[in-house]
């Protein structure tokens, strides 16, 4: 195992870890907090795979804005402090059935498809790889160059799910004047 | 340096079953969405990894990556206005309750229970 192998893995440990724990606690807020400890250790992870850039737009956009909303939805439905007893539903052995079934399936294929394969991860000073690194120079200009188009459709989905969201807790009409 | 492929593609395949398994087995719906937001994350790092390793002279994989944390963050604010539109007419936002579109079953609501 070389250095980026070992660091992966612990940091994939961390990952994985809270995310079990986002899905088995019994306290709302204490998810969205573990939540933020599985997108950073992931972010962590995307700086090992030195895609620089995708790392900080992840703690900017998910640690940063998403789990703000999803704790500003904690509040707003007056969710219980402490523990709640009924937050899983009836179907949790099924469910556990269907993920552990996923899991291993998904983990024998890629296991028999890419064990053994290598990837070469670029030293940001050397000059044969450095535009192969995930800097946001290189990653802006593809995203303008080569895929301006997706990001141009990307900016009006922005806007229709902003004004949704607008049209859907305004509520209507009759109810804000009362 | 290097890397094996093959833990990026394992660990992403195992953070997408715990998501799986929050989606089916959780009944508070922000839990839910929490969950979708693990998924979602499995993908991205399969992007990622594959972007890396496949060295993409387009970048293919890690532009796609960035549309869907934006495409992520939309959802997030939609799911969370329909989340609060349901709290607000029912005063309760356990999925097993909102039963009002589906069909009526022989199996009906015991089987839920």
């Amino acid at each position: 195992m070389t250095g980026p192998d070992v660091v992966f893995v612990l940091l994939g440990i961390v990952t994985i870890g809270s995310g079990v724990l986002v899905v088995t606690t019994r306290q709302l807020v204490h998810a969205a907090l573990w939540l933020v400890v599985s997108f950073g250790a992931l972010a962590a992870g995307y700086l090992v795979l030195t895609a620089e850039f995708v790392a900080w737009v992840q703690v900017l956009i998910y640690v940063g804005a998403v789990v703000v909303l999803l704790l500003f939805g904690i509040m707003l439905t007056r969710a219980p402090i402490g523990r709640a007893a009924d937050l899983d539903s009836g179907n949790r052995w099924a469910a556990l059935a269907v993920a552990v079934a996923t899991g291993a399936l998904l983990v024998t294929v890629v296991v028999i498809g890419f064990h053994g394969v290598r990837m070469e991860l670029c030293d940001p000073g050397s000059s044969p790889c450095e535009a192969s690194a995930g800097r946001a120079g290189v990653l802006g200009s593809s995203i303008f160059r080569t895929w301006v188009l997706p990001f141009e459709v990307l900016s009006v989905l922005l806007l229709a799910a902003l004004i949704g969201a607008i049209v859907l807790s305004r509520g209507n009409g009759r109810e804000a004047v009362e | 340096m290097t890397l094996h492929l093959v833990y990026p593609v394992v660990v992403a395949a195992l953070l997408f079953a715990v998501g799986v398994y929050g989606v089916l087995a959780r009944r508070n719906a922000i839990l839910v969405l929490m969950s979708v937001e693990l998924m979602l994350n499995a993908v991205n790092l399969n992007l990622v990894a594959f972007d890396i390793s496949l060295r993409d002279a387009l970048h293919g994989g890690q532009v796609l990556t960035l549309f869907t944390i934006v495409i992520a963050a939309a959802e997030v604010g939609l799911g969370l206005a329909i989340v609060l539109l349901a709290y607000r007419n029912r005063q309760s936002i356990d999925i097993d309750a909102l039963r009002t579109l589906g069909e009526e079953t022989e199996l009906g609501e015991e089987a839920v229970k």
